[in-house]
């Protein structure tokens, strides 16, 4: 047994509501830089530098890459031989948001009730999710998403009979759709399978799987790759003003589902794919 | 800006702006349409105005405005016609606007520019100036007046109703925007 004061994970959580919104991950610097590299369009190409060089001034100024420093979502892995003390777990990590949001000057985005639209002024709750795993460790993964993106994911119900080429349609239809709104280029997270609630789980989840980083299983690396490529011919570009570089990657996880079902989740993301990791 | 200025501006055109904007989001728009309902004055004089999309990050000591890049611009299409038949000239955002948008835009020659979104690091350096005018209580979506200058922007959709987004897909398809 493991005792992991939570005052721990406050701190942790503070820290990392900070590093996400500064800094963009390598991996995604990298596809960004290649991004720059590859596109053809005249606009494409200026918008790309622009980013390039808004990453650099976030960096150096300390000051949120986009103003939108999203709704927190917290993955929590916990090793089932933890015991967490001298409080309560979750409202810990919510501490942790509050006086990360607070102290790194992120902007205060939620609203307490849908409909009466009050903001928190603290940009709690968080979404978070926990997972029991074996060990005693604890892995947190915290990714602020923005809405603009948010806005334009989608789920589709469909049949199984539809099945791959279906899945694909379903995919192409939702990026056509966000177009200039998702702020291009996107990241584009899939989740096929699972039922209603797990698929979108599964295509929030693979947003923070790493934009080299591809499916072990064949055909959903193939479809991957291949979906990547038709995105990249919709000549929607970065910003939406035309051009190659509509999305960075496609990234797809999979689960068994239902005989009668076929869900499929497309969580957009836009070029700033944020989410940061952490080991404790 | 006046009806002329705007006349001259095309779809794709790359423009640098300098002078006086609001800014004005989600929350802000619903609250000024309910006043000019009830017959109330607006918080600022919009004939001729720009409106920016926009609800910034909070500042550190010393900086003008902490992050400050366009917000999603159809969310407001609800209330923009009724703002542009008031004498708003001119809009800043990101994303497609509806039709209805459009008419009230051709009607009485407006522009609505993108700028990028995303890069709300790098657009804060062009503002020079912050102030909230209105609705304190909104927090981010309060209304601001900023002084910008050589704020970079996309004119894409233009006073004849020439729609960037939807040219600028088939001129890549044909071929007709690439370097090489």
């Amino acid at each position: 047994m493991r005792n992991i004061p939570v005052s721990f994970i406050t701190e942790n959580i503070k820290q990392m509501c900070m590093d996400a919104n500064y800094f963009l991950s390598d991996d995604m610097v990298h596809k960004l830089t290649e991004a720059t590299e590859t596109e053809v369009s005249v606009l494409g190409k200026q918008v790309l530098s622009q980013l390039q060089e808004n990453l650099r001034i976030a960096k150096e100024d300390k000051i949120p890459i986009c103003q939108d420093t999203g709704m927190a979502v917290i993955f929590l892995e916990i090793g089932q031989e933890v015991h967490f003390e001298q409080g309560n777990l979750e409202d810990a990590i919510q501490e942790g948001v509050r006086q990360g949001y607070k102290h790194g000057f992120l902007r205060k985005s939620i609203v307490q009730d849908p409909i009466i639209r009050e903001n928190t002024k603290d940009n709690t709750p968080a979404v978070i999710y926990y997972d029991i795993k074996a060990g005693d460790k604890v892995k947190i993964t915290l990714a602020p998403k923005g809405f603009g993106s948010e806005n334009m994911s989608r789920i589709f119900m469909l049949k199984p009979a539809d099945g791959i080429e279906g899945v694909k349609a379903a995919v192409i239809t939702a990026v056509e759709d966000a177009g200039p709104n998702a702020c291009p280029p996107m990241v584009v997270g899939v989740g096929i399978g699972g039922t209603f609630e797990k698929c979108a789980l599964l295509a929030k989840k693979a947003l923070i799987r790493e934009v080299n980083v591809h499916s072990k299983i064949p055909y959903v690396r193939e479809m991957e790759r291949e979906l990547l490529e038709k995105i990249n011919e919709l000549g929607i570009g970065p910003g939406g003003l035309g051009g190659k570089m509509t999305a960075l990657a496609v990234n797809i996880n999979v689960y068994p589902t239902h005989i009668a079902g076929l869900p499929v989740a497309v969580n957009i993301c836009c070029h700033v794919n944020r989410h940061v990791s952490k080991i404790l | 800006m006046g009806k002329g200025e705007v006349d001259e501006l095309k779809a794709g055109d790359y423009v640098y702006l300098s002078g006086t904007i609001y800014t004005a989001r989600d929350a802000a728009h619903k609250r000024m349409y309910e006043s000019l309902k009830k017959g109330e004055d607006l918080p600022f004089d919009i004939k001729d105005s720009m409106i920016y999309y926009m609800g910034p990050s909070p500042e550190r000591e010393g900086q003008v405005i902490g992050s400050a890049g366009p917000t999603t611009a159809s969310r407001m299409d609800k209330y923009t016609p009724c703002l542009l038949d008031l004498g708003l000239r001119g809009m800043i955002g990101k994303g497609k606007r509806t039709d209805s948008v459009k008419k009230a835009m051709i009607r009485n020659h407006c522009v609505y520019f993108a700028a990028v979104g995303g890069a709300g690091a790098l657009l804060s350096k062009k503002i020079k100036k912050s102030t909230v005018i209105a609705y304190d209580d909104l927090g981010t979506e309060a209304i601001r007046k900023l002084e910008i200058e050589n704020f970079p922007v996309i004119v894409v959709i233009d006073s004849k109703g020439g729609d960037l987004y939807e040219s600028a897909i088939e001129n890549y398809r044909s071929g007709q925007i690439c370097i090489e």
